[in-house]
């Protein structure tokens, strides 16, 4: 029988009363420590081999056959189509992305302010990490608030929360259903359509709460867009 | 936004949704642990893994050796790790990432191997997926195990008697741990989460023209099965920068609650392993009520923060939305919150930095608890008995008698092994935040000013010693300065308590049983839950109101 790794030699003496008395020296004791690394690395490369090529490899491979959409990213295409390809993708179902700024492309319903990068940046995802007193955070939400009532034609007042804040991960691809309700008449005059049209569509695009009671109703502002620029190609 | 009154309804709801999971999975899980590490017989496939790396599975250890043997298994995962880490920009898939820093490598190798994965770099901007794979993920998985293994190696402390200090094997609970337990949970989890939406691919990040007319790149990454054993293994790295909130580790509402429940779910079925294992049910039940208990009471005041959302800036914007996803919502990212800092998890679906401040501080607060209710895989259960041995000893002292827990004699020994496993974290938390509130490379660190300032630093100390791997994100942390320091802080905060529990192991499994008397305090009653609970408290809060009161407190008053 092979004895690596098993408890170490010096430790003999220690067997009688652990604890307490016939402690190890330490070099004996540094000796043993070598000696387990050694065996730790061998055991080491093993689980490396199992977790850390064969495990994700093989979820890899399910993934591909079960749920090649997602496992790609969730990619749309401007028809808003899922899609495989990247070459064919406007982006992803999961991730925002910038439709310009708010004060000069009214023709879009607009995400919530984006910290990642110079914004919509997926190489540097990020929140602002402004503190709940911070008073740099409080003039810049009060500067959107100005901002986004203009361009909405709406009450500051009413703007909702998520729209002066930024989020935790700079992609959030979601707005409340309040924020995109109060987008819809800017939309429907940008683009010549009616709000009732607008406001169907908004209808249709906002999902509840997942099986009913986990997280937030949310908007996904890419698809909102996809569909809305659908909606105009076709009646044009 | 919906009224406060109607988020409240649906945070109960969740946490609702979430006890009933955890619930269903206790009593199964709890016994299937317990078989895995007190059955005889290897699997076939683990048999021949032995031979192959000629370990002996079978021989009894002594403390001493198991220590060695997982000192030297962390040992090799650290050098390892800090290799893959240095050379990457020479493996493959390494994304055209060049290799980290001598202090960034050492920080990231004791951050994984530690099972607190803080991360002072950004996932997608620094790690390549060959890292990630091969590096990374795997001591997701191991440092889970040895968290299990310890804990294990404690409860065998109290079942056996008179063993010469012969508490298990280290190789097989290590191995049996991963391939028995975690591997096939963390594969069925990974499919469903890529059914969800987490992406599984091992594409390069790569620049599309967007709907707008903009550039974004797509990202690609093997994220499903890393997200897996993140959440599982209460380890919390992120595949990506924005961790949890990230949309490709966390797309919705429920795979947000497979998460919260992956994380919890074997943290919370240990007190029921633990029960088994020493023959008595009913000391399992007090355990997990201990845990319980902090744990609602953590989450409803966590919850409670959120929804009322104190502060300037959550009052300017309306709710307390800044750092929040809107898929999540208040409720979500409290329950997320509150989670992920009382497991030793540390990933985030909100930016901490940006909760409100009685949010923060309660974080914190979840934290300094040394992270028991439930704690992380493993080091949860032997904190938890920790605590419960110092309430054992401090009844003893009030009645005067010779404490004892679970027919196990505490005495002066015992006590010591305690003592110091108790106040090795504050030491370091406080040290070390003491330190870099004066020193010129420690201020550099913090974003916010003020009190927040403060507090960002006492939360990356907190979050480093107690192997939690969350932070108050505005901090720079990646300096040479911050990397060394926390990496210390880690591997402290690791290793000397899971030394001085494997002492304490030892002590324990070469006494002999003392009989039940008139005198024992019961410890599977609720007077005994109760005290458990208030001893935790009363313990951090001695030792961390100073600390507590110069950050989130003033912070909360102002």
């Amino acid at each position: 029988m092979t004895t690596e790794g098993l408890a170490p030699a010096p430790e003999g003496a220690t067997g009688q009363q652990a604890g307490s008395g016939g402690r190890p020296t330490t070099a004996a004791s540094l000796a043993a420590l070598w000696h387990q690394s050694w065996a730790g690395l061998r055991v080491l490369v093993l689980l490396t081999v199992l977790l850390g090529v064969v495990y994700p490899l093989a979820v890899t491979g399910v993934a591909k056959v079960a749920f090649p959409w997602q496992a790609q990213g969730s990619l749309l295409t401007a028809d808003g189509a899922h899609t495989t390809s990247r070459s064919d993708a406007v982006g992803s179902a999961l991730i925002g992305q910038g439709f310009g700024a708010i004060d000069e492309d009214p023709q879009w319903f607009h995400p919530r302010p984006s910290a990642a990068g110079d914004g919509w940046d997926t190489l540097a995802s990020a929140g602002s990490n402004l503190g709940p007193n911070s008073p740099e955070l409080v003039k810049t939400i009060d500067e959107r608030r100005a901002e986004v009532a203009a361009a909405d034609g709406v009450d500051p007042a009413s703007v909702p929360p998520d729209a002066v804040t930024a989020s935790a991960s700079g992609l959030d691809p979601d707005i409340s259903p309040a924020y995109a309700r109060e987008q819809v008449a800017r939309v429907a005059k940008a683009r010549g359509l009616s709000e009732a049209t607008v406001r169907a569509l908004v209808d249709e695009h906002t999902d509840g709460r997942s099986l009913g009671v986990l997280g937030d109703p949310h908007v996904n502002v890419l698809e909102l867009n996809l569909a809305l620029q659908k909606l105009v190609g076709s009646g044009s | 936004m919906p009224s406060t009154t109607t988020e409240a309804w649906f945070a109960v709801a969740q946490i609702g949704v979430l006890l009933v999971l955890l619930a269903a999975v206790h009593h199964p899980l709890g016994a299937y642990m317990a078989r895995v590490f007190t059955s005889p017989r290897h699997l076939r496939i683990e048999s021949a893994a032995y031979r192959a790396v000629r370990v002996d599975p079978d021989a009894e250890q002594t403390w001493r050796g198991y220590l060695l043997s997982l000192l030297g298994f962390s040992t090799a995962s650290i050098l390892f790790l800090y290799a893959l880490a240095r050379l990457q920009s020479h493996l493959p898939l390494n994304l055209g990432f060049a290799g980290f820093d001598p202090a960034g490598a050492w920080n990231t190798a004791v951050s994984f191997v530690t099972n607190t994965n803080w991360q002072w770099y950004s996932g997608e901007a620094a790690a390549g997926h060959l890292l990630q794979m091969v590096g990374l993920a795997v001591q997701n998985f191991a440092s889970a195990a040895v968290g299990l293994a310890v804990a294990v190696a404690l409860v065998r402390g109290f079942a056996r008697s008179l063993t010469d200090g012969r508490v298990g094997n280290f190789w097989s609970d290590l191995v049996r741990a991963n391939v028995r337990l975690l591997l096939p949970i963390a594969f069925l989890a990974a499919i469903v989460l890529v059914a969800g939406g987490v992406i599984q691919n091992l594409l390069p990040h790569e620049a599309i023209t967007t709907a707008a007319g903009g550039s974004q790149d797509v990202l690609g990454g093997p994220v499903a099965s890393q997200e897996a054993i993140k959440q599982l293994g209460t380890n919390g790295g992120g595949f990506f920068n924005a961790n949890s909130a990230h949309p490709f580790e966390n797309p919705n509402g429920w795979t947000n609650m497979l998460a919260i429940f992956l994380t919890l779910m074997i943290p919370f079925s240990l007190p029921r392993t633990f029960g088994i294992m020493v023959g008595d049910r009913r000391q399992g039940w007090a355990i997990l009520g201990a845990m319980g208990a902090l744990f609602l009471a953590s989450v409803a005041l966590l919850t409670w923060s959120e929804l009322a959302g104190s502060g300037t800036a959550p009052h300017a914007a309306g709710a307390a939305m800044e750092g929040k996803e809107t898929r999540f919502g208040l409720g979500a990212s409290a329950l997320f919150a509150a989670t992920t800092t009382l497991t030793s998890t540390g990933a985030v679906n909100s930016t901490h930095d940006s909760l409100t401040a009685p949010g923060g501080g309660l974080a914190m607060f979840n934290m300094m608890l040394g992270e028991i209710s439930p704690g992380g895989v493993g080091s949860g259960l032997y904190g938890m008995l920790i605590v419960a041995i110092v309430t054992v000893f401090l009844s003893g002292l009030m009645v005067g008698r010779t404490p004892e827990y679970l027919g196990k004699k505490i005495g002066q020994g015992e006590i010591t092994l305690v003592a110091l496993y108790v106040l090795t974290m504050p030491l370091l938390v406080l040290v070390g935040t003491g330190v870099s509130a004066v020193t010129g490379a420690g201020l550099a660190g913090p974003l916010n000013t003020g009190p927040h300032g403060l507090s960002e630093i006492l939360y990356a100390f907190t979050s480093a010693a107690n192997n939690n791997g969350s932070a108050f994100g505005g901090i720079t942390s990646g300096t040479p300065y911050y990397n060394t320091l926390l990496g210390l802080a880690m591997l402290i905060g690791r290793f000397v308590p899971i030394a001085l529990v494997l002492a304490l192991a030892g002590r324990f499994a070469s006494q002999p049983a003392v009989p039940a008397s008139t005198g024992t305090l019961p410890t599977h009653k609720p007077l005994f839950v109760g005290l458990v609970g208030a001893v935790a408290v009363v313990v951090v809060g001695l030792t961390f109101v100073p600390a507590l009161s110069l950050g989130p407190v003033v912070e909360s008053l102002s």
